[in-house]
């Protein structure tokens, strides 16, 4: 029975790193480099939603679409002010970038908000309890809504103009140029999806325990660790990627002591990386 | 006024010029070829000419504007296509995706579009559902030529379309390059098979070290012992 009440947190905690890591792999695919600043941006969210909670009192759920674009806007001006103007040099300098975009977003969390732990709804919810298993309600529309975000994802990719752009894109950038595609255009989407993923995993962060600016920093490992697992670049892999780490970690809690659990999104990132770089599924071609 | 007209550029990479000073016409309906030996610059010439490569110095003007560093979306929207050698289909993408992103730019309908390059490439239409990641060589140059001519081009840019063919594929992609120019869009391409290309090409230029080094009609340079004996194998 506990070993399922862990599967239960585990696939809570899949869900949200799962939204993290969607958008590190589509920021990878289309720019070519690792976004460390994706943790504080779901900080970021997190902390936009209470705004509109503690100011406006309004539920979380209606301050999530405001917040959400409040961090697009975010992430489109970061993205012109910083990391557009580097895009023709290295990916080791966008990476440094986004560290130090890291670093000032989180500070800026701490000079507007303060350092101490705050929460969306104060208050014990009372679990529903289903044959000896406890389920929060909570923990249902976090589930649900990832679930509902990712055949959205989904469906995008898949059959709209600017999702097969994307993927095109991700695929080559210049032959995307010389097809037409406005690869301008294409970069803003992939922030506006990215941002809106991460403010959503930000908030569900947020609803799960309690906010503080380090809310995304701490997830960002395994948010990297179900990137790396799904294969980096590929959006379906990061969701079995997020699942899994999201799961093994708690599920880890059974055997080793619960602060542990950060070394264990790094145990299978390295190993992944030694064994496995190119991600636990297959390629869909062999080019 | 020709199509395209190409004007003494330079430019490369990085510091060093590639393009030392590279001229040449395409005509309105046109099949021009460029040979040379390796190192040329025959494909960083297209590549230029695409708005791939920076040019330094020199102009690069269709019909009649100046679209000397252009970006390359503006250029394909224009009517200029552009197929490089390799990496020219998106590999995770179906043929029918792979198509459709060669009509980008356009807006509403792509069926007669589709149905113009299924009528020139019968074989993409049988494998409009396949990755284009898992087609054969030859498969792969059909939907990089089909995806160029879905946004129905003035001119058609090829850089070795037969590169790592074997020979029957090769007679098809050239028949199929014949009847692309038949139907009216114009042509320029860099072709290693130089004798068949120039039996094509009405107008033939022939790069070495990054400049132009000689220019006829395609049947003289053919015909030219000089360049049979540096480019043609004897």
């Amino acid at each position: 029975m506990i070993v399922l009440q862990s599967l239960i947190y585990g696939i809570v905690l899949g869900s949200i790193i799962t939204l993290g890591a969607i958008g590190v792999s589509l920021i990878f695919g289309i720019l070519k480099f690792a976004h460390f600043a994706h943790g504080d941006f779901m900080t970021a969210g997190a902390y936009f939603a209470f705004f509109f909670v503690s100011v406006l009192g309004w539920p979380v759920w209606a301050a999530f679409p405001p917040a959400a674009i409040g961090l697009v806007l975010m992430a489109l001006l970061v993205n012109k002010v910083v990391y557009e103007p580097l895009a023709r040099t290295r990916p080791v300098i966008l990476l440094v970038a986004a560290i130090g975009v890291a670093l000032i977003v989180r500070n800026l969390v701490l000079m507007a908000w303060g350092p101490d732990n705050v929460v969306y709804a104060s208050g014990i919810e009372l679990p529903y309890r289903f044959a000896g298993l406890r389920i929060k309600e909570t923990h249902l529309y976090i589930v649900g809504w990832a679930l509902a975000m990712v055949v959205g994802l989904h469906l995008f990719l898949q059959y709209t103009k600017m999702g097969k752009a994307m993927r095109a894109m991700s695929d080559d950038p210049d032959l995307a140029k010389i097809s037409g595609i406005n690869t301008e255009a294409v970069v803003r989407w992939t922030w506006a999806i990215a941002a809106t993923f991460a403010c959503a995993g930000g908030v569900f962060l947020g609803m799960d325990t309690r906010l503080q600016p380090d809310l995304g920093w701490n997830v960002l490992l395994p948010v990297f660790a179900a990137t790396i697992l799904g294969g980096i670049g590929r959006p379906y892999g990061a969701i079995v990627g997020g699942m899994v780490v999201g799961i093994a970690l708690e599920m880890s809690t059974l055997v080793i002591v619960p602060s542990y659990k950060p070394a264990v999104a790094f145990v299978l990132m390295v190993a992944m990386l030694i064994w496995r770089p190119q991600g636990l599924i297959p390629a869909r071609t062999a080019a | 006024m020709s199509l395209l007209e190409v004007t003494d550029i330079h430019g490369g990479y990085g510091a060093a010029d590639i393009l030392k000073g590279v001229s040449m016409k395409v005509a309105d309906g046109g099949l021009a070829v460029i040979i040379g030996p390796n190192g040329a610059g025959k494909s960083t010439a297209m590549k230029a000419i695409a708005g791939l490569v920076k040019i330094r110095q020199g102009s690069v003007t269709f019909q009649g504007q100046d679209v000397t560093g252009m970006r390359a979306d503006k250029l394909t929207a224009m009517g200029l296509s552009f197929v490089p050698q390799d990496q020219n289909v998106f590999p995770t993408l179906t043929v029918l995706e792979n198509l459709e992103m060669g009509a980008f730019l356009v807006s509403g309908n792509l069926g007669p579009r589709l149905d113009h390059v299924y009528g020139i490439f019968p074989l993409l239409e049988e494998k409009s559902q396949m990755l284009a990641g898992n087609l054969s060589g030859g498969e792969r140059q059909m939907v990089a030529m089909g995806r160029a001519l879905m946004l129905e081009p003035k001119l058609l840019m090829l850089d070795e379309p037969t590169a790592g063919l074997s020979p029957k594929i090769t007679g098809v992609i050239f028949d199929k390059i014949k009847e692309i120019s038949a139907s009216g869009a114009a042509v320029l391409m860099v072709e290693q098979n130089a004798r068949h290309a120039l039996a094509l090409a009405d107008w033939a230029y022939v790069l070495v070290m990054g400049k132009n080094r000689f220019e006829d009609s395609g049947q003289n340079v053919l015909a030219n012992d000089e360049v049979a004996t540096m480019f043609l194998g004897g």
